[in-house]
């Protein structure tokens, strides 16, 4: 099995990284520093594999507080915001699509 | 109910506590996820897209108010106030934290529950008939062999790494509710001609992306030798079946590779110096097993109370869901009622903790504080009192637990899908939440007779679409979402799988297809009696192909 760095990146326009964080399981985004957040506003946006590669191993050696590191697409909305760049990441980033049960 | 003993609360105890030491070194850092993720799943917990996701053991999908209200207080305390039963007789968690498992674990074991064998490569949770001990068309109760085939699989070494996950069900009843032919190992309990019961042993069946109804390999395997024989199978198994591709490594392929003929020599070659050893089940073992489970104490009722014939002769509503969720029991005055979890409009399989502890109540008051959980993600109280149903069916209606669809059109079977599960394609539960809006008026319902759908977010069919009369294969393109239709499947003792009918069509036409579909049915059935699957069998998948691609 080639590990997830092994990979050759490709990439087709702006992305993050995105992982689980690993307490509770939610979704978080690395951001500058090192860090991570669960905001997608906060995320390093890098548009070349070699810029996701390296961001991508950084992620990746962070053992701790994330779980399942990889590379995601975003996109630019009108207004300029970052939105998630397909339906998974979209569920992902706002949650189920649907009225969780018992909540009106 | 199964009464567990000392040693079965010292395992699951034993094991809340292993996984206490195993979560506070993966939060410390001193295990990698690598080491700690196949820990985590033997445990029963994912890591899905939001969260992670707590899968629980529901053997031969058996539980008391007890458990009910132990998963009632999970829900709330550990996640977000609402469980989703399973397929497989399991219930699922999806919200909750890793730094609070350990203590839902030990909250869960002191009630007799875990998620041992609900992951990774062993013998999953070993299911069956949702009716079984109480249904007049069994000869037996087969919780007894599942509990056997249980206590001697859960945590056997030599099959806690087989090439892939492994799921046994068993059946004792003449109509199949356990779909036994769509696992890894179906049993079904019969009498042969001499008439003496034992097993027929069926093989190789499974869903996913390459789905097969399994092959018989043993019309009749005496009972003593069904733990000797199962052994023979997991070892043909464990020593033939695929590592090198995962898409490959179900029994199933090895099966259909080596031939069903085949395959069953290699088991006999393995099961004849094993069948006469240790695990010949002495029938004292068998009994000693069977009495650990605890029937009512039923009073001496008649059928048809006037309590009874009173409600249904007064309340339509009542009489509706007395034809439909209502079930003959063993005993006469009993009945089995069947709590349908597909609400118009509400995420199949799914309860919240305040319909659990009330289900847990009802149960003491009306059903000897047992519950079931079936393959179609619906409950059961399994002992009613006739004279009590009405009362029990205000109680129900009150929580949403009385809609009269269970076997319609609307009882849909769904996995959970890409709201929730890191392994879909595209969603499930919004498409079952619109059909079953569109299939809101239950005169339809009722006037359209049997007719199952079964919605599945990706290849790996959780949603069991292959056997749905009509089913839901979702697929993505090109960052769409899409459905494959397939029509004519079913899971039953003649179970079958269905045919595509075309090309996917859009997320948002495939509830107007599938309407598509019950129009055609509705002109094409010779009376009104013939279900939707006799008149696929009748008329073939053309008429329905014709109607929904004509216009698409």
């Amino acid at each position: 099995m080639t590990s997830p760095l092994e990979r050759k990146l490709r990439i087709s326009g702006p992305v993050v990284v995105t992982a689980n964080r690993l307490g509770d399981g939610a979704v978080i985004y690395r951001t500058d520093g090192g860090r991570w957040s669960t905001r997608l506003d906060q995320a390093i946006v890098v548009t070349t594999a070699a810029a996701a590669s390296t961001l991508l191993a950084g992620a990746t050696a962070d053992g701790i507080n994330a779980v399942g590191a990889y590379v995601a697409p975003v996109r630019q909305d009108a207004d300029g915001a970052l939105q998630p760049g397909n339906l998974r990441e979209a569920i992902r980033h706002a949650g189920p699509t649907i009225a969780l049960p018992g909540v009106i | 109910m199964y009464l567990y003993d000392d040693l079965d609360r010292t395992l699951v105890t034993e094991r809340a506590a292993e996984f206490r030491d195993q979560v506070a070194r993966r939060l410390s850092g001193e295990l990698t996820e690598d080491e700690f993720k196949p820990l985590r799943l033997m445990n029963g917990i994912y890591l899905q897209l939001h969260a992670y996701m707590l899968r629980i053991a529901l053997p031969y999908g058996s539980l008391s108010s007890n458990q009910m209200r132990t998963l009632a207080h999970v829900a709330r305390r550990y996640d977000r106030g609402y469980g989703h039963f399973t397929t497989r007789q399991n219930i699922q968690f999806n919200w909750i934290k890793l730094a609070e498992l350990p203590d839902a674990m030990d909250d869960l074991a002191r009630a007799g529950l875990h998620g041992m064998q609900t992951s990774g490569n062993c013998v999953r949770n070993i299911t069956t008939d949702q009716w079984a001990g109480v249904a007049p068309d069994e000869i037996e109760d087969p919780r007894v062999w599942a509990e056997i085939l249980r206590q001697h699989l859960t945590l056997h070494p030599e099959f806690s790494f087989l090439p892939r996950k492994f799921k046994i069900a068993v059946t004792a009843a003449a109509h199949d509710r356990a779909a036994i032919r769509v696992h890894d190992v179906g049993l079904r309990l019969h009498r042969n001609g001499a008439g003496e019961v034992g097993f027929e042993v069926v093989v190789g069946g499974g869903l996913g992306r390459t789905p097969f109804i399994g092959k018989t390999i043993k019309p009749f395997l005496p009972k003593r030798d069904v733990l000797s024989y199962v052994e023979a199978v997991l070892r043909t198994y464990n020593q033939f079946g695929r590592r090198d591709n995962i898409y490959k490594a179900r029994i199933k392929i090895l099966v259909h590779d080596l031939g069903a003929e085949a395959f069953a020599k290699e088991v006999d070659a393995e099961w004849q110096p094993i069948k006469d050893g240790p695990l010949a089940l002495d029938p004292a073992v068998v009994a000693a097993v069977a009495g650990h489970f605890r029937y009512p104490s039923y009073e001496a009722l008649g059928d048809n109370p006037p309590e009874l014939a009173k409600a249904r002769a007064s309340d339509r509503r009542f009489a509706t869901w007395f034809a439909n969720s209502v079930t003959n029991h063993k005993a006469p005055g009993y009945a089995i009622v069947t709590l349908s979890l597909k609400p118009e409009g509400g995420p199949p399989g799914d309860a919240t903790a305040e319909q659990m502890e009330a289900i847990a109540d009802l149960a003491d008051r009306h059903s000897f504080g047992e519950i079931r959980v079936g393959h179609e993600q619906n409950l059961v109280l399994p002992h009613v009192a006739q004279r009590d149903l009405a009362a029990l069916w205000r109680a129900l209606d009150t929580l949403g637990l009385a809609t009269p669809n269970v076997g319609l059109v609307s009882d849909i079977i769904a996995c959970p899908g890409l709201d929730y599960c890191s392994l879909a394609n595209t969603r499930s539960i919004p498409v079952a939440q619109e059909l079953t809006r569109r299939f809101r008026d239950l005169d339809l319902a009722q006037s359209l007779g049997r007719l199952h759908i079964n919605i599945s977010g990706c290849i790996n069919a959780c949603g069991h679409h292959h056997v749905g009369h009509i089913g839901l294969l979702g697929v993505e393109k090109n960052g769409e979402e899409f459905y494959q239709v397939t029509i004519g499947g079913q899971a039953d003792e003649n179970a079958v799988l269905g045919t595509l009918i075309g090309p996917a069509v859009p997320y948002a036409q495939v509830a107007d297809v599938v309407e598509d579909i019950v129009e055609a049915y509705l002109e094409l059935r010779t009376r009104p009696d013939e279900i939707f699957l006799d008149t696929v069998k009748r008329v073939g998948v053309e008429p329905f192909r014709e109607r929904v691609y004509a216009t698409r």
